[in-house]
């Protein structure tokens, strides 16, 4: 029921309507939980609403920083 | 570097494989269920590693008196009841809304509570409820329904607030000794409004993991590192994975219309049962939206269903294919339980995705 669609934001239509792209279907949200919300960034649109501002580069560094653990071979194997 | 490097999802796959230790990890989420048992990650980790699903499905863990009092309410010819698809053919004791509505019952399907506040709007002379069912991703939706309808100056809009939020539940999870739970795979879109610090206080209190994650395949398998790694250390801290959506303190614009419109209630969940501070419950100041006194809706008691273990299931004590039910009585076509008739519900991603019965 928490599904989330992510969204890019096409233009903000007033101050608590956006129009988002969804997998290529222009549709109305509400952005009043998102209120710092710009043109261009990508949502989280959950029952009609923008959920929250996706950032992207977050999502790499979390991947980095578990590949360079893994590199570095920090984590304790299972024989010790 | 790309989100969906094949070496990366084959290295975190190698470590999970890796693990020695006997590890249970249960998710409290209805799309990590889908997410799980569509992307095979149960069949692929070893059989150590126990991947259970808990009370993660609102429609699931809503207890049989509340459906009871929905589908009477629904009965009630002066009201139209708007709800999202999900509740629809849930069974009560005798009835689902699905068939109330074949008999004539007035309930529609609706994607947002604003369109629900929309169609009171546009028919003032009908009585709109809502039924509010969800966690915290969902509430604020409709707390800001609640204020919608209050700023346009509509007298035909309420909600049947049935909302729950998910940490006291955890809490139960965590204390029961029945349950063996080592670390949780916490909800993304859940803690994206309510942040780390519920997570930081459970970690305090009963020094088990929590990690944040978001739902597509690598994410889990991060989010399933994550914790395995703390365990072995012997750690137990609240991190986020889902980083890209889920800040630290969450959603502050959502929690705070959480709190203009709600207050935190005793709740009756299926399987785990009455919990305390786990309800939101429509405050004082917006008891006009109130549809519990609106329409003076009676308690009903909770009529367990025959044979069914979607208590047991809910609360990670069996797996769905322990229940005598599990594809036989009770199927996606004629289900018998909720966790068979929402579609993220554990039985109906089990028989969707496993239903062979392989490892429990």
């Amino acid at each position: 029921m928490c599904l989330g669609v992510p969204a890019k934001v096409l233009e903000l239509s007033n101050e608590q309507t956006a129009v988002v792209d969804v997998q290529g279907n222009q549709v109305k949200v509400s952005v009043a939980l998102t209120p710092e919300v710009e043109a261009g960034q990508h949502v989280l649109v959950h029952a009609g609403f923008a959920m929250e501002i996706i950032a992207e580069e977050e999502a790499l560094m979390t991947m980095a920083l578990l590949e360079e653990l893994m590199e570095y071979g920090e984590m304790p194997s299972d024989e010790h | 570097m790309s989100i969906n490097d094949k070496e990366y999802t084959r290295a975190l796959l190698e470590e999970i494989q890796a693990v020695k230790q006997d590890i249970s990890l249960m998710e409290v989420c209805g799309t990590h269920t889908m997410a799980i048992a569509k992307s095979g990650i149960r069949e692929l980790v070893p059989p150590n590693l126990k991947l259970l699903s808990g009370p993660g499905c609102p429609v699931c863990v809503t207890a049989q008196g509340d459906i009871d009092a929905v589908i009477a309410m629904a009965g009630n010819p002066a009201i139209t009841l708007l709800t999202f698809g999900d509740m629809m053919r849930v069974p009560g004791t005798t009835t689902s809304l699905a068939e109330e509505r074949s008999r004539g019952a007035d309930v529609r399907v609706v994607y947002s509570p604003l369109d629900a506040v929309q169609m009171a709007a546009d028919n003032p002379d009908r009585e709109m409820v809502f039924l509010g069912i969800g966690f915290e991703t969902t509430a604020p939706t409709v707390a800001v329904s609640i204020e919608e309808a209050r700023r346009r100056g509509l007298s035909n809009y309420s909600v049947l607030s049935l909302h729950k939020v998910v940490p006291p539940a955890l809490e139960v999870i965590f204390s029961d000794p029945d349950i063996k739970v080592d670390g949780l795979i916490c909800p993304g879109h859940v803690s994206a409004v309510i942040g780390l610090e519920p997570y930081e206080i459970l970690v305090e209190h009963y020094k088990k993991p929590c990690v944040v994650t978001g739902f597509d395949t690598l994410d889990i398998l991060e989010g399933i590192v994550m914790l395995v790694r703390q365990l072995k250390r012997g750690e137990a801290q609240a991190e986020i994975q889902y980083k890209r959506v889920v800040k630290r303190e969450g959603n502050l614009v959502a929690r705070a219309a959480l709190d203009r419109v709600f207050k935190l209630a005793d709740a009756r969940w299926r399987g785990l049962g009455t919990i305390p501070g786990s309800g939101l419950d429509i405050n004082s100041e917006y008891s006009n939206y109130d549809a519990r006194i609106k329409f003076q809706v009676p308690d009903f008691e909770d009529k367990p269903i025959k044979g069914c273990a979607c208590g047991e299931v809910l609360s990670g004590k069996i797996t769905p294919r322990e229940c005598l039910l599990f594809g036989r009585a009770c199927t996606p076509l004629q289900p018998i339980g909720p966790c068979m008739v929402s579609h993220e519900g554990a039985c109906a991603a089990y028989y969707r995705y496993t239903p062979l019965k392989g490892r429990a």
